[in-house]
């Protein structure tokens, strides 16, 4: 937002004279006995608001419009992957990954570093090359991320001896058709060539 | 397990502020206060006496991305004028408000204090929809669920699937669901959405994620909420400051449950039972599965337990649910053990969680009132404003047992007549973390 004070700020950029702002002839007034003067750099970013309506009697800013500004806010996370490491690298090398208990044999679909069932370290094993649709759904809106793929479908695949199930996408089968029918449907992985190191490098398609 | 030796907790005042779409006017601070300044009218508490009968309080809010600013409770504590006693957050996504409630029992029960006021709020509108979906999402595994699509509806979607392939639930059912809501909330001043609708409206809206609509899920909010728990001497307080006995109601029992936060890592186990349930009726039932929330359960079990609930469908007047999915609702009545797992779309196409006096243009409907389920219009109708839901509910709850719609809403329409015990349940992450609060009159 450009406040009023910047927006006098700006007439110094556009205007012809870069002589002294009225901000500073104000300070001037404010304190003359100070010799040098002191100011902030006035910046250009922020909405542009200009006169601001301001009312003499300061008993009616009980009723002012609330002020809204846009502040804007990117961050670029550095997030490991950490222990689940082996199955992003295994989708880049066509492969999709679960674990499974060593000690109590529970097999997990999404790789779990430690069995939630007796506590053990799971060791890598490979999923099966065909899975079957457990539930599915098409999405027709999304999060902002995803608003510019829909309509898309998300499954969750189940895999023999497999106590749990996978998050993918279905590719290649129309989500008009989408029915209560698909739920069972054989499908299989496939990969992303050029891999981005995320769980949608690998999606499922029809396998039947 | 079990909880024992406890003192007995009353829930003296309520207040909510409107939920709305968006609250430009103020930040949250004072929005809190709006719902705060209600409850202690509510019990004629001048607001400066507080801090005298006050012994501390727990602030309630799910997200720090919505508001952008961290310690958001403190500065509510702050401009309620509460510094310097003691406050702490409570956050678990959806069930925020529900923890909060029950984490200012705990203070009161466990004699840590006599007096605790729990409030809660959130302002969604400081996004657009898409990018607070994108926030609420973050509540998913952010490795595995949320890149491949993030997107709850999404998520309850396809748990909704599954269940409708399980148990033949229809999606007209799941539609009345929003129809009962909406109804009633016609009725309640507090409400976002106050509309009289029709399946075919709720069928005929955008589809968001097959099989749910824009109005089989709840709407982002902005609003507050608070409530304000105590001990028998800390009503003692109430009454000397006042100068009068606040009309209370006790909270008789306590449950939380949890799940894994990825649904694709629910397990198969055996149905936990309820003491009106054998393990006849869920012969070669996979549970949870994704079909049902076995936090849920849990949470049920345990407060039923705590307030010794043995068949909850006889036993209990009202629901105030999670019904951030028309969906979730049904699946919420066969956790609660309103009827069988499998059985919730029967429950609701039979008419028992309607108002009993209320006509949703569904004709009559065999068991119309058998047990209320959000007669305020749950978070469909209400909206969801996070960590403010749970203790809206807990304030409805409150409301209806006092028998105090009236005066509150100035309309007594969804007032349950002669109610005397109400469940609050509160719900996170495709049922991650459930909480179940018993409440009776006093």
């Amino acid at each position: 937002m450009k406040t009023a004070l910047q927006a006098r700020g700006q007439s110094r950029l556009e205007g012809k004279e870069p002589k002294k702002s009225r901000l500073a002839e104000q300070s001037e007034k404010v304190y003359p006995e100070q010799s040098e003067r002191v100011k902030l750099p006035e910046t250009d970013d922020g909405t542009i608001l200009f006169r601001v309506p301001f009312p003499d009697d300061l008993k009616e800013l009980h009723n002012m419009s609330p002020i809204v500004v846009k502040q804007p806010y990117h961050i670029d996370y550095i997030h490991s992957y950490g222990q689940d490491s082996p199955f992003f690298a295994g989708l880049s090398n066509g492969k999709l990954l679960g674990t499974k208990c060593p000690d109590c044999g529970y097999a997990y679909a999404t790789p779990k570093g430690h069995c939630g069932e007796c506590g053990a370290r799971c060791d890598w094993v490979e999923l099966p090359k065909v899975g079957r649709i457990h539930t599915f759904t098409v999405c027709q809106f999304g999060s902002e991320e995803f608003l510019k793929e829909t309509p898309y479908m998300l499954i969750l695949v189940e895999f023999e001896k497999f106590n749990t199930l996978f998050l993918s996408r279905l590719i290649g089968f129309d989500p008009k058709k989408a029915s209560l029918d698909l739920v069972g449907m054989k499908v299989r992985p496939q990969f992303k060539r050029n891999a981005k190191f995320k769980p949608t490098d690998v999606y499922f398609v029809p396998a039947e | 397990m079990g909880i024992k030796n406890t003192r007995d907790v009353y829930f003296v005042s309520g207040g909510i502020s409107k939920f709305a779409k968006a609250r430009p006017d103020v930040t949250f601070q004072p929005m809190v206060k709006e719902a705060y300044d209600y409850a202690l009218k509510d019990i004629g508490m001048e607001n400066k006496q507080a801090q005298e009968v006050f012994d501390g309080s727990v602030a309630s809010y799910f997200s720090d991305h919505f508001t952008r600013q961290l310690m958001a409770g403190i500065m509510i504590q702050d401009y309620l004028g509460l510094c310097p006693l003691p406050s702490h957050r409570a956050e678990g996504g959806g069930a925020t408000g529900g923890i909060c409630f029950q984490e200012a029992y705990k203070n009161i029960a466990s004699g840590v204090m006599d007096v605790c006021v729990a409030y809660g709020f959130e302002t969604m509108s400081h996004v657009n929809t898409w990018k607070g979906n994108e926030f609420i999402a973050l509540a998913s595994d952010v490795s595995f669920d949320y890149p491949v699509g993030g997107f709850y509806s999404g998520y309850y979607a396809m748990m909704v699937v599954r269940h409708m392939k399980e148990f033949g639930t229809t999606v007209e059912q799941l539609a009345s669901v929003s129809v009962k809501n909406h109804n009633n909330a016609f009725h309640n001043k507090y409400a976002q959405k106050r509309r009289k609708l029709t399946i075919k409206d709720v069928r005929n809206s955008g589809m968001v994620a097959w099989p749910l609509t824009l109005l089989d899920i709840c709407v982002m909010s902005d609003g507050a909420a608070c409530g304000i728990l105590a001990s028998e001497e800390g009503v003692e307080r109430i009454r000397k400051a006042t100068g009068k006995t606040p009309k209370m109601v006790k909270v008789t029992g306590i449950g939380r449950g949890t799940d894994a936060m990825r649904m694709a890592d629910r397990p198969h186990k055996e149905v936990i039972l309820l003491p009106h349930e054998k393990a006849s009726d869920y012969k070669g039932l996979k549970y949870p599965g994704i079909h049902s929330f076995r936090a849920g359960r849990t949470a049920s079990k345990l407060a039923y337990e705590h307030a010794g609930i043995t068949n909850p469908l006889k036993e209990i007047d009202f629901v105030e649910l999670h019904d951030a999915y028309t969906s979730s609702e049904i699946q919420t009545y066969e956790d609660m053990g309103l009827c069988k797992y499998g059985e919730g779309g029967k429950f609701v196409e039979s008419g028992a969680p309607f108002l009993p006096n209320l006509d949703y243009g569904l004709g009559k409907m065999p068991r119309q009132g058998e047990i209320p389920v959000n007669p305020s219009g749950g978070l469909i109708a209400c909206g969801h404003p996070v960590g403010a839901t749970g203790l809206m509910q807990a304030v409805f709850a409150l409301w209806q047992l006092q028998g105090s719609m009236k005066k509150h809403l100035g309309d007594d329409t969804i007032q349950v007549k002669d109610a005397k015990r109400g469940a609050i349940h509160s719900h996170a992450g495709t049922g991650t973390y459930v909480t179940v609060s018993i409440l009776e009159k006093a």
